[in-house]
């Protein structure tokens, strides 16, 4: 593209690829996150193509790939656009179908539809999916319109517009109070207020001024951050460019995740077509405003998702924090003042500037406005990522959005916050979702993880497997978070062992103040929290296995049996081959028996039954 | 790897310290590991104490001073995935390789490592082998997909692929 | 001149001092074992922890880290203070149980045997001697590896540091006394490090009296000094 000189040349162009598009030409819209690139959604595309040309329809049927649209569980997902026709679980073999019965004869295809779980009705139109209906997807539901390797798709949508009215009807300072009035809170865990934090930085002395994209996402099951940079990168680079024509910056970082390299290849790419065409680097749109971004990746460190520890890593160090007392808005990259944001909460900028402070305001609860998106996943149907105004309850968005837990399961509780945060038990549910709500019952927002728990789910075992992740991601710098997460981990181990001592739970909660107090920073301060939260609301499961050696949700391997039902048990045998340690015995027609010694309960003789005949005690 | 070519890598970032961590992504890229003879080279071409490469090196999971197996596989444990059984399925492989997570197959075939997650939890969970997604995985299934790839590697050989 | 309060009294410090040092300048007690006044504060240990009031908030916080602010009222052993002290020292003393240092302040807080496993470790990763080695002699020949639990200090691939002179420097600051350095005629050896080098025999009395690498180190960062300087030993110079 052409480099874009003034802010009318941008509105020109954009009038001109509008006056180009049809919005009623048949469009084949195929989803291209990662998750949908594992169920092999490229075979997909490629078999689209293939039969497009083969019919010669290439110029009347529209082609496109783009981001995440969030329904992860029914990949690969194709919609059939103008109508958005919903299809699911797509495969290669669809795609000739689909082109001559959907596209040329404009017949729906019942088979690839979503099924409605209560009434058995075939649903036609996303928006009508149960899944999609209940959300608000201000942000996240731009993902399906662009593909995010075209900026003409982005700017087709009005994008960087919001940037045109920035510099040239607002100030700096207007564009700060703008944002402090819309009350946009960081949505990478903190929630701290982003307008307060912008007006911080831009005060503070030291001439040179950075802005920094946290895409660190280090959070496991969360993945919000990872499908807005795949699929709208150009949303966080408007954002991030907004923010540093108001904080005075004129170098931005986005440090993204080692783990992630489809979102680095793919916000590499919008940043070479925005510099190309002038919206990056010298006298952007002829303003006078100079502004570039540079990606770094990460090298695999779930604390380097903590400001300091970040910034310590672009500098290309070890991603040790430091102490917080100076704040990293006056002295933080190269002890300059740097401001830090999460991918999303720069994704909403744009927003807020082009559809205003009321509107945006109107959305949410008094202390948390907006939208948040969540990866809701787990022991949950509709597995996926979802975005709802802040203030719907748990309860809507784990059953309306999510479709409830699968089978026969009981919903347990809701882990926010990732290892940060908490466990929010049944009993709760019909709490509002918002920063301060969520804090109040001893988790937290987080980045937006929500991992659904059923009675399948030992709350031991969670609080360990938090633990053990937490003190192998500790840089280690400092006693309390070192030793003190390590000697956290080893009690819950042995509890879940069945080696727990009366008092263990006491200690645990005396060692967690400590680290809490004592440590450095937020990884350590916070590490108490899933053990905490789970002794707070299920300390009855922690009773059992100390007290009475007995895991309730029969997960613990140590303190469960598989045992062979004789009665349903055929003696087809599979159980016998697949086990690894050879502890299944019997022969033809006679049914088989488990060596509870030799058993090291994996699984996988359960996997393999078909008749449902082993049972764990 | 070459001199050249590491100074390629190195030229590639402008010899700047702070853009270390890209170098080394870069060098593990294409040797899949990191020698020490080129860790040592960069160390004296950078003028950067070989004490802050080794930091950098043991610090980052990404990498690896030690070489790697042909196929990496990759055991996700995220908490989706442990909630659906991950620990299961990574049990099952230690067993079945023979090796521990970190180590490598003494073929050299396969090497054994975690991830805290991939962001495909509706797959999960999910082993990723040589960069292949595989999802929904069981313990019961682990056997099959390691043949798979011993199969491959085997006509590999026999000049079949 | 920055006036703040320890405690109750009134103290003084210069911008750029941190509390930790004046504290210990006017005689308060604050243990500490990752501190040393000739090397950047650390704030690894967390023994040194503080309550510090600024304007209307009062957080826990380190020391030797914290910078002396104007008006800031400083309280070395609060019952909070006291109580994250004894864990800190706990986990210590469960890392390394037999470290004298450790057992002291063990029994100075009267903290009794560790409620966890016992290792039976003899660094408690403080930093001193990397940050010695780094800072003050400029050799960088050992740092901290890995993370987490894993943490440890020693040389890259943690055998025989090519940059060590052998000065003994990180001996000297280290709190735990676990390195140590053997010497024959012929060599001398930091242990802990692996690290062996021939010594030099002085030109006038033959005796031997530092590495060969060592001195070759000086030779070359030292300016002005005559090169036969570093062929005598101390004694003969």
């Amino acid at each position: 593209m052409e480099r874009i000189r003034s802010p009318r040349e941008l509105e020109e162009i954009r009038q001109e690829i509008l006056r180009g598009r049809d919005p009623d030409k048949p469009c084949i819209t195929i989803c291209s996150g990662t998750g949908c690139h594992a169920y092999g959604c490229e075979r997909v595309t490629e078999a689209f193509r293939a039969e497009l040309k083969k019919q010669g329809l290439e110029k009347r049927i529209d082609l496109r790939t783009t981001g995440c649209h969030g329904f992860c569980e029914r990949g690969p997902v194709v919609l059939i656009n103008p109508q958005k026709i919903f299809y699911q679980r797509v495969t290669p073999e669809d795609t000739a179908e689909i082109i001559s019965e959907t596209l040329l004869k404009k017949n729906v295809i019942e088979r690839l539809l979503y099924i409605h779980p209560g009434t058995g009705e075939r649903i036609v139109r996303e928006d009508d999916v149960p899944f999609y209906k209940g959300q608000m997807r201000i942000i996240f539901g731009n993902n399906g319109k662009i593909d995010p390797r075209k900026i003409e798709d982005y700017i087709a949508i009005g994008g960087y517009s919001a940037l045109s009215k920035v510099l040239t009807e607002l100030s700096p300072e207007e564009i700060i109070d703008t944002i402090k009035r819309s009350g946009l809170r960081g949505r990478g865990g903190g929630g701290f207020p982003a307008g307060v934090k912008w007006e911080s930085c831009r005060n503070a002395p030291g001439g040179k001024h950075y802005v920094i994209c946290n895409a660190d996402e280090g959070d496991p099951g969360a993945y919000m951050d990872r499908s807005l940079l795949e699929g709208n990168p150009h949303s966080v680079l408007e954002g991030m460019m907004i923010g540093a024509y108001a904080i005075g910056s004129d170098e931005g970082y986005i440090y993204v995740r080692h783990e992630y390299p489809l979102a680095v290849r793919n916000v590499g790419v919008a940043i070479d077509q925005v510099r190309e065409c002038g919206l990056l680097g010298e006298d952007i749109l002829g303003t006078g405003f100079n502004f570039d971004i540079k990606v770094n990746r990460g090298g695999g460190a779930f604390v380097c998702g903590e400001s300091t520890a970040l910034m310590a890593s672009l500098e290309g160090q070890a991603g040790e924090p430091r102490a917080k007392h100076i704040h990293t808005v006056e002295s933080g990259l190269w002890d300059k003042p740097t401001n830090l944001n999460n991918v999303e909460t720069w994704a909403n900028v744009p927003l807020i500037i082009n559809k205003g402070v009321e509107w945006y305001t109107g959305i949410g609860t008094e202390t948390s406005k907006g939208t948040k998106i969540f990866s809701l996943v787990g022991r949950v149907n509709n597995t996926g990522l979802v975005e709802v105004p802040m203030g719907m309850t748990l309860r809507e968005i784990v059953y309306d959005i999510g479709g409830g837990v699968p089978g026969d399961g009981k919903l347990k509780a809701v882990q926010t916050g990732g290892p940060s945060g908490g466990c929010i038990p049944e009993s709760l549910m019909d709490i509002p979702v918002d920063f301060d709500r969520l804090t109040e019952v001893g988790s937290m927002m987080g980045s937006g993880g929500m991992i659904v728990m059923d009675d399948t789910t030992c709350m031991v075992d969670i609080a360990r497997y938090f633990l053990n992740f937490l003190k192998d991601e500790s840089c280690g710098k400092c006693t309390t978070c070192r030793d003190g997460t390590r000697r956290m981990y080893e009690i819950v181990d042995a509890i879940s062992q069945g080696e727990g001592r009366e008092g263990d739970i006491e200690l645990l909660e005396e060692l967690s103040w400590v680290v809490a107090e004592a440590s450095l920073c937020a990884l350590g301060q916070t590490a108490p929290n899933p053990v905490m939260s789970t002794i707070r609301y299920f300390r009855d499961e922690y009773e059992a296995h100390i007290k009475d050696k007995r895991c309730p949700a029969r997960v613990c391997k140590a303190l469960i049996t598989y045992v062979i039902d004789e009665e349903k048990c055929t003696a087809c045998g599979r159980c016998k081959k697949v086990c690894p340690v050879e502890a299944i015995s019997g022969e033809k027609k006679v049914p088989h028996r488990i060596d509870p010694e030799k058993c090291i309960r994996c699984g996988a003789c359960i996997t393999e039954c078909k008749f449902d005949a082993l049972e764990v005690v | 790897m070459k001199q050249q070519a590491i100074d390629q890598i190195l030229g590639k970032y402008d010899y700047e310290h702070s853009s270390i961590i890209g170098m080394l992504q870069d060098l593990q890229e294409k040797e899949n590991y990191l020698p020490e003879k080129d860790l040592e080279y960069i160390s004296e071409r950078l003028s950067m104490p070989l004490t802050r490469i080794y930091r950098i090196a043991t610090f980052y999971n990404a990498f690896s001073l030690a070489p790697r197996g042909r196929y990496l596989i990759n055991v996700c444990l995220g908490t989706a995935c442990h909630v659906r059984g991950a620990a299961r399925v990574l049990d099952k492989l230690k067993m079945d390789l023979g090796i521990d997570v970190g180590e490598m197959t003494r073929d050299r075939l396969f090497s054994l490592e975690t991830v805290n997650c991939l962001g495909s939890c509706a797959l999960g969970p999910i082993v990723v082998v040589g960069g292949e997604y595989h999802g929904q995985m069981t313990p019961a299934r682990v056997a099959s997909a390691i043949k798979k790839y011993r199969k491959k590697r085997s006509r590999k050989r026999d000049g079949k692929d | 001149m920055i006036t703040f309060t320890i405690d109750g009294y009134e103290v003084e410090g210069e911008e750029g001092q941190n509390v930790l040092e004046i504290a210990l300048d006017k005689g308060f007690d604050i243990p500490h074992l990752c501190y040393h006044e000739a090397l950047e504060p650390y704030g690894a240990c967390r023994l040194c922890l503080v309550e510090v009031t600024r304007g209307n908030r009062t957080r826990l916080t380190t020391s030797c880290n914290y910078p002396v602010l104007e008006g800031i009222s400083v309280q070395t052993s609060t019952e909070k203070v006291i109580r994250a002290r004894r864990m800190v020292i706990e986990l210590l003393l469960a890392r390394c149980p037999d470290v004298p240092v450790v057992k002291d302040l063990a029994r100075e807080y009267s903290v009794g045997r560790p409620r966890f496993k016992l290792d039976n470790d003899d660094c408690i990763l403080c930093g001193l001697c990397e940050r010695v080695c780094r800072e003050v002699v400029g050799a960088d020949a050992i740092s901290f590896l890995g993370r987490g639990t894993d943490r440890k200090v020693g040389p890259p691939l943690e055998i025989n540091p090519k940059a060590c002179i052998a000065c003994g420097a990180c001996i000297y600051v280290c709190p735990t006394d676990c390195i140590k350095l053997e010497e024959t005629e012929e060599e001398r050896t930091i242990v802990r490090w692996g690290r062996t080098l021939p010594m030099k025999r002085c030109t006038v009395c033959g005796r031997s009296f530092a590495p060969w690498f060592q001195l070759e180190y000086f030779r070359t960062i030292a300016e002005g000094i005559p090169r036969d300087f570093w062929d005598k030993c101390p004694d003969c110079r």
